[in-house]
């Protein structure tokens, strides 16, 4: 019988050592790591014939719009539920993204995502969500095309996890935070406050960790030119740096 | 000193975020509570946008015109008064999130652009490509990150809510919350508590669009704890949704709205490509059938019309259930920019590009129209919902709230596409509002209630946790959520037969008692996924009774809810005037007095009981039919 075989990593909670498990189930076409790890979870018994308990992970969308499923598979960084067992080696690797403190088997805790948006204030000053009875500046269709683009970073942690300077024990924000602020200072009144945001990426963790390896732009599942937004953040910060120097403030 | 008023939110899509942002803003503190990191909420995968009047494509389009749509389109079932205020209320609201950075998409001018949509002759539809409900959720997202830098709102993800903790009289005064993570369960106490948990597409198991946590389990637990549902029976079959063995996936409405066209070939033996079928010897049936409205009749009307040609006429590809919805004949430079991301997703798990090849769909279970029963109250002056009333989006539990699609407000008997980012966002910041009303008026001391009100809860969800890590049975839970999507599909699905809805109840009271003596197979307690699923599992089984037993009560056709038996069909080729369209007005009048009513599900001893609730029609009598031929 024709199988799809997969090698786990797992790990039964933060502090415990990981270990390697083995997994076949019958295959059938159009299997996504997702629906594959379905049918493990349901019979979780090992290649050994050992019964295990089943293989912790996180998903929601599976449609790759929610970044829940990230995993390193067969050593790359991508969204499990749109990932086709046909494209891959096997047996398959699954491994938890190493970037970020392990959970259980292969969830992870990506919490930092978050605090590092706050760290860089990526959000629009709005006075509060009520009705202000205008409209909001106009933006141009070209604009439009290359905020879009920023605009569907989903958080999932794969730049961070291909990223060579971001780390656990690096302060290092990461490409997603950084394509944040280009996107919010790119917004009509968004741009008020891009001092501000400019200022929390040139202290440390910001900016200058970059290394410019690239690896951020190849794996992000979404094609959001990270590398771009970080040039661009680049020539804002040198801006920015002359400003202060010559004490004027926006 | 007085201690500050706490709101707990459960919930972190549009309506939990929009919620929390009003309850914030009037000043009070706000937990919110979330199965998983807030970012990654359902709302995220509604693609096609959302609907407001701008009339900015010379069509004269009216604010008018939207609650009309709106109302017919839920063959008049919803409440009307907070149908009016949402319509009127819904530019402002898109504004608001153009000021919170959300990237509409723009025209040449730099003005946010419209798209057609389902159920509607104007162009009304704002949108941000094909990933709006991503967009908007971001953008409400980033402004509650900052409020939750400023210390007024704390979240608490990877929490569950269990139960509702009540005080002496009833009132809604906390929660429990099971922590993912380390299975503590915790009781928290709170002045006021809002549900903004979503929908329930899970019950129809993995014949759903819905994510995998839309469970509808949270308002199944406040059901058992006294809290109405509202028109169950009315749940949404999206026509268009990719096929799959995991889950349906869903190609926007847009894709209709934008041009594509639904068929199947004249002859389902026909083994040539379906580029290779010359136009005459396919079977356009949309157009064919629905001439005025063509590919963009309501979502109900597509489903049953795509339904009819696969069952009934023996139509469907290659004799399976499928259709095609064809792009191919649009301009690829154009349909990319404006559909990019529902065409990536039928790329990645089709291995097709439906710019070269149609696309093969078949409708899924999407939307409950219907949840929990919510109060508004009636502005007499403007006949809309009066802003700032502590009743609007209230439970029949005090100090219990809903909102978004765990509600049952806006849509009545059948929603119309990208009016649900529209409820959700809405409803979001009405009930936020109402309980910031609520909080002000409110003179009772939270902390008078007794502890042990909180201690019995807490033990009680213990117990349940312990009876299944106990349980020894042969039951595999995974396996029974596939029989219940089975059953909800297949019985409780597009078309209704009451013998078969009956066999049904029975069958899934059957799969409620298999439920109990299940085997998690897994001894770690550390993050146990198993234990958590299983408590969903249940949930979504009594709620599939719920379901079933208001869709067996409701004898008539009525948007979503079709039983062929019932049906009134508009003789062919009659319009108003004509005397047999006339003789069918009648009867669909006499229909309406029977059954134009809010169905209302309260848990009893030995299963839901079934009321009914008269409709607010005070905004647009329901003269006209739904007519979209």
């Amino acid at each position: 019988m024709k199988t799809i075989d997969f090698q786990i990593r797992r790990q039964d909670d933060p502090y415990s050592p990981p270990y390697w498990q083995s997994f076949s189930i019958p295959y059938r076409n159009g299997h996504n790591v997702v629906s594959a790890l379905m049918i493990i979870r349901e019979n979780p018994i090992t290649q050994e014939g050992h019964h295990v308990d089943p293989v912790a992970w996180e998903f929601n969308c599976m449609e790759e719009v929610c970044g829940a499923c990230s995993m390193v598979i067969n050593g790359h960084p991508r969204q499990a539920c749109s990932t086709l067992v046909d494209t891959l080696e096997q047996p398959i690797r699954l491994e938890p993204l190493s970037k970020f403190p392990v959970i259980r088997d292969l969830m992870v805790d990506r919490s930092r995502i978050f605090s590092d948006l706050k760290k860089v204030r990526a959000w629009i000053e709005i006075d509060g969500a009520w009705d202000i009875h205008q409209g909001a500046p106009r933006v141009s269709p070209e604009a439009w095309k290359d905020n879009y683009l920023y605009s569907r970073c989903m958080s999932c942690g794969c730049c961070m996890e291909a990223c060579p300077q971001y780390g656990d024990t690096e302060d290092f924000v990461g490409p997603a935070s950084l394509a944040a602020v280009r996107l919010m200072n790119a917004h009509p009144t968004g741009q008020y406050h891009k001092t501000q945001r400019l200022h929390a990426i040139m202290a440390e963790g910001g900016l200058s960790d970059c290394g410019n390896a690239q690896n951020c732009v190849r794996v992000c599942p979404k094609e959001i030119p990270l590398t771009t937004a970080i040039g661009e953040l680049g020539r804002q910060i040198t801006l920015q740096m002359m400003k202060d120097l010559l004490g004027k403030s926006e | 000193m007085k201690r500050p008023r706490k709101v707990i939110i459960i919930g972190g899509g549009l309506g939990g975020l929009w919620s929390a942002l009003r309850v914030a803003e009037a000043g009070f503190q706000v937990d919110l509570f979330s199965l998983f990191e807030v970012k990654r909420s359902h709302s995220v995968c509604a693609q096609g946008g959302i609907n407001a009047c701008f009339d900015t494509k010379g069509e004269r389009d009216s604010i008018w015109q939207h609650t009309v749509d709106t109302l017919k389109g839920g063959a008049y079932l919803a409440n009307q008064p907070p149908v009016k205020s949402m319509c009127e209320e819904a530019p402002g609201l898109i504004h608001t999130f153009e000021r919170m950075g959300v990237t509409f998409s723009r025209t040449a001018e730099g003005l946010m652009d419209l798209r057609l949509f389902g159920g509607v002759k104007n162009r009304r539809t704002v949108f941000a490509g094909a990933s709006t409900g991503q967009q908007l959720l971001y953008g409400v997202d980033q402004e509650v990150r900052r409020q939750e830098s400023l210390g007024r709102i704390r979240k608490f993800e990877w929490w569950e809510f269990l139960s509702l903790v009540l005080d002496g009289q009833d009132t809604c005064k906390g929660i429990t919350a099971m922590n993912l993570r380390t299975l503590e369960i915790k009781s928290f106490r709170a002045d006021a508590v809002i549900l903004a948990t979503g929908g329930m597409g899970q019950t129809y198991g993995h014949r759903s669009t819905n994510s995998t946590n839309s469970t509808g389990a949270a308002a199944c637990r406040v059901y058992q704890q006294g809290a109405w549902f509202a028109n169950t029976e009315f749940f949404q079959f999206h026509p268009t949704a990719m096929l799959g063995d995991d889950k349906t996936r869903l190609m926007s409405e847009a894709a209709r709205g934008e041009g594509g066209r639904i068929w199947v070939p004249q002859d389902p033996e026909d083994t040539r490509r379906p580029t290779e079928i010359p136009e005459q010897d396919r079977f356009y049936f949309l157009e064919s059938w629905f001439p005025s409205y063509g590919n963009t009749v309501p979502r109900d009307v597509a489903s049953r019309a795509i339904w009819r040609v696969v069952h009934e006429m023996g139509l469907g590809v290659g004799g399976e259930h499928k259709v095609y919805l064809d792009l191919t004949h649009l301009n690829p430079g154009f349909i990319e920019q404006r559909l990019h991301a529902i065409l990536d997703i039928y790329r990645k798990f089709h291995g097709a590009d439906p710019v070269h090849e149609p696309m093969e769909i078949y409708p899924s279970a999407h939307y409950a129209m219907g949840g929990l029963w919510v109060d508004f109250e009636k502005d007499v002056s403007s006949g809309g919902m009066k802003p700032g009333s502590q009743r609007n989006h209230a439970t029949n539990i005090p100090g219990l709230y809903a909102c978004g699609e765990c509600d049952y407000g806006y849509h009545g008997a059948n929603r119309l596409g990208a009016n649900s980012l529209l409820s959700a966002s809405f409803s979001g910041r009405v009930a936020g509002e109402a309980v910031a009303a609520y909080l002000k008026g409110l003179q009772d001391d939270l902390q008078t209630v007794p502890e042990y009100k909180y201690l019995n809860e807490v033990a009680r969800q213990q117990a349940i946790n312990q009876s299944l890590m106990d349980s020894r049975g042969e039951e595999n839970p995974y396996a029974l959520h596939h029989e219940l999507g089975e059953l909800m599909s297949s019985r409780v699905g597009v078309v209704r037969d009451n013998d078969v809805l009956r066999q049904a109840i029975d069958d899934l009271s059957e799969l409620e008692e298999r439920s109990l003596r299940i085997n998690l197979q897994e001894t770690n307690s550390w993050s146990n996924q198993g234990l958590a699923y299983t408590r969903q599992l249940q949930e979504m089984i009594r709620l599939g009774r719920v379901i079933a037993a208001s869709a067996l009560a409701r004898d008539e056709c009525r948007g979503a809810h079709y039983k062929p038996a019932l049906d009134l069909t508009i003789p062919e080729n009659t319009y108003p005037g004509d005397p047999a369209y006339e003789k069918y007005r009648e009867a669909w009048k006499r229909q309406n007095k029977d059954w134009l009513k809010t169905t209302i599900a309260s848990a009893g001893e030995t299963g839901p009981v079934i009321s009914y609730q008269p409709v607010d029609l005070s905004v647009l009598s329901p003269e006209e039919p739904r007519d979209y031929r």
